[in-house]
Formats: C-alpha cells, sequence, structure tokens
C-alpha cells in the first residue's frame, strides 16, 4: 500500500519552546487516522506541517513519496484539503459560492468556474446533504450545517487527503455522528485518506483504522484503537483517573471519566 | 444557455453594462449642470464636437467641467476600490480604506508638499506617495514577521498609526498662520475644484494598471476571506498576494489623495451598498466598484458645486453627509 504521509524525525519549535520532538511515522493510503491527545500535545501544530501551512524546522515530510516542499503550492492544494475547526465568514456568500471556492487550485488565474466546476460542487453538496441550502447565505446557517458546507468545499478541491481539525468539537451528538459516518463513507466510497485531530477518544475509538497518541510533542502510541487506547496509556499521558472497558456497541475500547470526587470505582 | 463562458464571467459583464450606462449618464448630467445655466443638449453638442459657434461653452465643458468630472470619477472609483481590498484583507465588511492610516500618510506628505510650495504635480503626489508608504513601511514594521498575516495586528497598527498621522496633520495645521492654511482646511475637507486636464490624465494612465492588477487578485480577495490559513491550502501565496494589494491599493489612494484630499466614506459606503446587491464575489465587485464609486462621486460632486448660491463646498462635506447616515442605515440592516 501507498504511503500517503510519511514523517521523519520531523522536530517543530516556536521560537524556543520545542512543539514536536523527532516525530517518525506514516499514515498509508486509505486510512482513517485519528490524531489524539493532550491540549498542548502538538495535534494541531502536526496538522498545519501536514497541511503545508508551517514549515517543519527538521526532518522530512513526504506527500505520496514526493517532499512537501517539492510542491507547488495548487499540486499541494489538489493533494490535500483543510477543514477548519471554526470557519467564521463574516461575508454573505451562498453554500454554492462557498462550496465552488473548493475548485480554485484547479482554475486559472481569475478563478473562473465551468459548468463542469458546478457540476462537481454539486455532486459534493449531494455527498454531505447540503443541497437544500444551495442558495442560502453562509451566516444563515448552524454550526452542523457550516460543518458540512466546508466538508463539501473540501470534497470539491478532489483531493486525495483530507484534514479534519476537531470536526466535532463544536457540534451535538447527532450531528458528531453524522459528520464521522460521513466520513467514514468518503473514505470507503472515493477513497480518501481521513486524518482527523480531536480530542474524543470515543469517537477516535469507534471509527479510527490507527491512532496517533500524542503527548509533548512526542508519540506515545501508534497502532489501532484497541492497542493505544489502554487505560494505563491514557492515564499517564492524560494524567487522570480513567476506565477503559469494552464498548456495548462494538468490538472497541470506551473510554469513561472518573471523577475524583464523584461516583463509585469498580472494587470499592 | 452558452455551457462553455464561465457563468461568472457572464454576470461581471451584465454588471459592468449597467454600471457603466450609469456612470456615463451621471458624467453627462455632471458636465451640462453649472453656474452658467446652458441646457444638456448644447453641452452635449459641445462634448461630441458639434457646437462650434459657442465657443465660451467649449472652454468650459472641456478645460472645467470635464476634467472635474473625470477627476472625481477617478477619485469615488479609487477610494470605492481601496475600501473593498482593505475589507477583504482585514475580513471585515465594515473596514474602511483609511483603517490602516494609509491616507492619512499621504495627507501628511501632501501637507509638507503644500506648506513647501511644490506644485500640485509633480510636486505635492510624490511626497504623498513618500508619506503613504512611509505609513505603510511603519505599519509593516509594527506588526512584522508572521503577525502581519493577523489581521486584529493590523487592524490595531492601522488604528494607531491614523491616530500618529492626525495629530501631525493638527500640529501642521496650527503651525501654519498664513494664506496657505485657507488652502490646507480646504484640501483636507476634500476638494476637487482643482483639476486641469494634463493632471486628470496623467492620473488617469496612473490608476488604470493598478485597477488591472486588483482586478487579477479578485478571486484571491475571496479565498482570504476563508482566513488566512484556509487560503493557504486552496493555493494562495499569502505574503506576496497580501503584499501586492497593499502596495498597489496604498500607491492608488496617495495619487488620488494629492489631488481631492480627504474625502470620507466613499470608500465605506459604495463597497458595503454594492455587496448588499450584489453578494460578496469579488470578481464581481472589483469592476462594480470602480465604475459604481465613479457614479457616486460624481453625483456628491455635482451636489457640491449646485447646492449652494455663493460659491461652492468642499466635496468632502457632502460624501460624509450622505455617507455616514446611509452607513449607519446599512449597519442596522445588515444585522437583522
Amino acid at each position: 500500500m501507498k504511503k500517503a504521509v510519511e514523517i521523519k524525525r520531523l522536530s517543530f519549535s516556536y521560537s524556543d519552546n520545542e512543539v514536536l520532538k523527532n516525530l517518525s511515522f506514516s499514515i498509508p493510503e486509505g486510512e482513517f487516522f485519528i490524531i489524539i491527545g493532550p491540549n498542548g500535545s502538538g495535534k494541531t501544530t502536526l496538522m498545519k506541517i501536514i497541511a503545508g501551512i508551517l514549515k517543519p524546522k527538521k526532518g522530512q515530510l513526504r506527500i505520496f513519496d514526493r517532499p512537501l516542499k517539492d510542491y507547488a503550492r495548487k499540486d499541494l492544494a489538489k493533494t490535500i484539503a483543510l477543514v477548519p475547526q471554526m470557519a467564521l465568514v463574516d461575508f454573505p456568500f451562498t453554500v454554492t459560492e462557498l462550496v465552488l471556492m473548493g475548485r480554485s487550485p484547479h482554475l486559472s488565474m481569475l478563478g473562473f468556474e465551468q459548468e463542469k466546476d458546478l457540476k462537481i460542487a454539486k455532486n459534493a453538496m449531494a455527498l454531505t446533504d447540503i443541497e437544500h441550502l444551495a442558495h442560502r447565505p453562509l451566516d444563515q446557517l448552524s454550526g452542523g450545517e457550516c460543518q458540512r458546507v466546508f466538508i463539501a468545499r473540501a470534497i470539491c478541491q478532489e483531493p486525495k487527503i483530507i484534514l479534519l481539525d476537531e470536526p466535532t468539537a463544536s457540534l451535538d451528538l447527532a450531528h458528531q455522528v453524522k459528520v464521522m459516518d460521513l466520513m467514514e463513507k468518503l473514505k470507503k466510497e472515493i477513497g480518501f485518506t481521513v486524518i482527523i485531530v480531536s480530542h474524543d477518544v470515543n469517537l477516535a475509538a469507534m471509527y479510527g483504522s490507527h491512532l496517533l497518541l500524542l503527548n509533548a510533542g512526542m508519540i506515545v502510541s501508534l497502532g489501532k484503537p484497541e492497542d493505544v487506547l489502554t487505560c494505563q496509556l491514557l492515564e499517564k499521558t492524560y494524567n487522570c483517573k480513567l476506565l477503559v472497558d469494552e464498548s456495548p456497541v462494538g468490538k472497541f475500547p470506551r473510554v469513561t471519566l472518573v471523577s475524583g470526587s464523584r461516583g463509585r470505582r469498580s472494587g470499592d | 444557455m452558452n455551457n462553455k463562458s464561465p457563468f461568472v464571467l457572464k454576470r461581471i459583464v451584465w454588471v459592468s453594462s449597467l454600471l457603466l450606462l450609469l456612470l456615463f449618464m451621471t458624467m453627462v448630467i455632471g458636465i451640462s449642470m453649472g453656474s452658467t445655466g446652458n441646457g444638456v443638449k448644447a453641452v452635449l453638442q459641445s462634448l461630441f464636437g458639434k457646437g462650434g459657434e459657442d465657443s465660451m461653452l467649449d472652454t468650459i465643458v472641456w478645460q472645467i467641467r470635464f476634467p472635474r468630472v473625470l477627476l472625481a470619477a477617478l477619485v469615488g472609483a479609487t477610494l470605492s476600490l481601496g475600501g473593498l481590498v482593505f475589507q477583504a484583507l482585514l475580513r471585515n465588511p465594515l473596514a474602511e480604506p483609511y483603517i490602516l492610516g494609509i491616507s492619512g500618510g499621504s495627507a501628511i506628505g501632501a501637507i509638507i508638499g503644500i506648506l513647501a510650495g511644490l506644485s500640485r504635480f509633480p510636486g505635492v503626489s510624490f511626497t504623498a506617495f513618500l508619506g503613504s508608504i512611509a505609513t505603510l513601511v511603519l505599519l509593516l514594521i509594527m506588526s512584522s514577521g508572521q503577525s502581519i498575516l493577523k489581521k486584529n495586528t493590523l487592524l490595531l497598527s492601522g488604528v494607531m498609526v491614523n491616530a500618529f498621522c492626525s495629530a501631525i496633520i493638527m500640529f501642521l495645521v496650527s503651525m501654519t498662520q498664513d494664506s496657505r492654511l485657507h488652502n490646507i482646511i480646504f484640501w483636507l475637507m476634500g476638494d476637487l475644484s482643482m483639476s486641469d486636464i494634463g493632471q486628470v490624465g496623467i492620473l488617469a494612465l496612473t490608476l488604470l494598471p493598478c485597477f488591472i492588477i486588483l482586478f487579477r487578485y479578485s478571486h484571491s480577495m475571496n479565498l482570504l476571506l476563508m482566513g488566512n490559513e484556509m487560503a493557504q491550502t486552496m493555493g494562495v501565496n499569502i505574503k506576496r498576494v497580501t503584499t501586492i494589494l497593499l502596495v498597489t491599493t496604498s500607491f492608488m489612494v496617495s495619487s488620488t489623495v494629492c489631488h481631492c484630499g480627504l474625502l470620507g466614506f466613499v470608500g465605506l459606503v459604495m463597497p458595503h451598498l454594492l455587496r448588499l446587491i450584489l453578494g460578496p464575489d469579488h470578481r464581481v465587485l472589483v469592476p462594480a466598484c470602480i465604475l459604481g464609486g465613479g457614479a457616486y462621486m460624481v453625483i456628491c460632486d455635482l451636489l457640491a458645486r449646485t447646492l449652494t448660491q455663493q460659491g461652492e463646498m468642499p466635496a468632502g462635506v457632502i460624501t460624509a453627509m450622505i455617507g455616514a447616515p446611509l452607513f449607519i442605515y446599512l449597519l442596522k440592516r445588515s444585522k437583522r
């Protein structure tokens, strides 16, 4: 299997503060790859480096066997699309207009879209189930709808890798599952490599084919959910009491928070 | 429907044709009306070279009114477009061209030029341009490195630069006591009366390439509204685009400021009004602001020339009196 992302001895620092320390790992094509870790572990920095927004200080980063720095901006945009965490747009673009912006790396200078691009955008809107919103201005949408619009924009970009920064952070329970199901569908039907940065270990356990657990800029564990999400590793990494058992809905781990003052621990 | 031609292009052509017609009509009206009450017909004849007999009218039309109306159109186009660009760069639909202190800077340059007794062109133009470039450099140093890409840094630096510029302008004004004072004050309020066909022609030739450059980057402006990081992942070279937009716009604004003084609200009202009508796509808005902004300024100048019986008032008074209430109305409406 081809490697979508390959990272070797990568380090990154903001002035004196080293955020990522000597990381080496790779993500095969077609994975549902989820990066988890405590606040300040370097998750978002890692994602920005893969997206080409931040330049790594040391080490190598290859996207589909080609060094990242060999990619022209537009070529990279045709390979990787990013769905931001909180996309606030103060300008009343319609949903269609915003989704069409995903075509820009494929267009000439002035970015005039052809009918063909409109077809691709409509297709992306159908996949994300937002066709009925096509002519609505962005500022009239709910958080969940907005998220799907930005995912449609990323699909419209026709990348091979799609990066999502905390896609479920501001969504209610139903929408969390919807978004993750959608990404699962895109992975299966279009063959996207999906890379997600998330705080939600339970969603990660349910959907991830591989998880990367980061702490203080270093890899704690990389592997299948059941190997990464062990009580011992998580308690050490997050520095809190946890309960990990098998989820009643499937063969994947379930992580439960244990309060210091409320509830009973097993064996009490 | 023709499936081959891009649909955005069709919209641009439609909108531009309509606004071009509007601009043309306002310019004809602007040239027809004035203190000597000649009819539209006589002026039109003179404009298209069929007058012949009335050489007095020819002189008024060609040497006084035509350059003035053309200057008004150019100034309106430049300020509206400048406002549009700054709003895209700052990702704030209510930003105005003066917010970065660029026009304040060129005003300082221009006042120093006037005090030094330089001619309006190229002397004062040049000092105004130096002033705007100086503020731009100051701005870039204040928000240097990575942080220039963050809009709040740019906005706050701009507000500070602007406050500093106002202080210097006031200082210069209070130090001046002779007849030049009246000159400066009138100019500060925005004044289009000093127009000469040669100078306006040169101004038009300087502005045209700026308009073309900004249209070239109109789609990048759309993407910039998504935030710098998002724009970057869609293939935009942020540093290059931001620099080109800032330098082109400040060059454009300073070239007009030295001709017309400080005209407020044109850069605020026109982009906002046009965005409400046409939507936020910059590929449509850039040509619309050039043509619509031009028409708006021609009307404002016409009002400034004809509203009072004794003499005329600075056009800046009109733009502020129309602009500010309209702006408040638009603001309230858009929040609904």
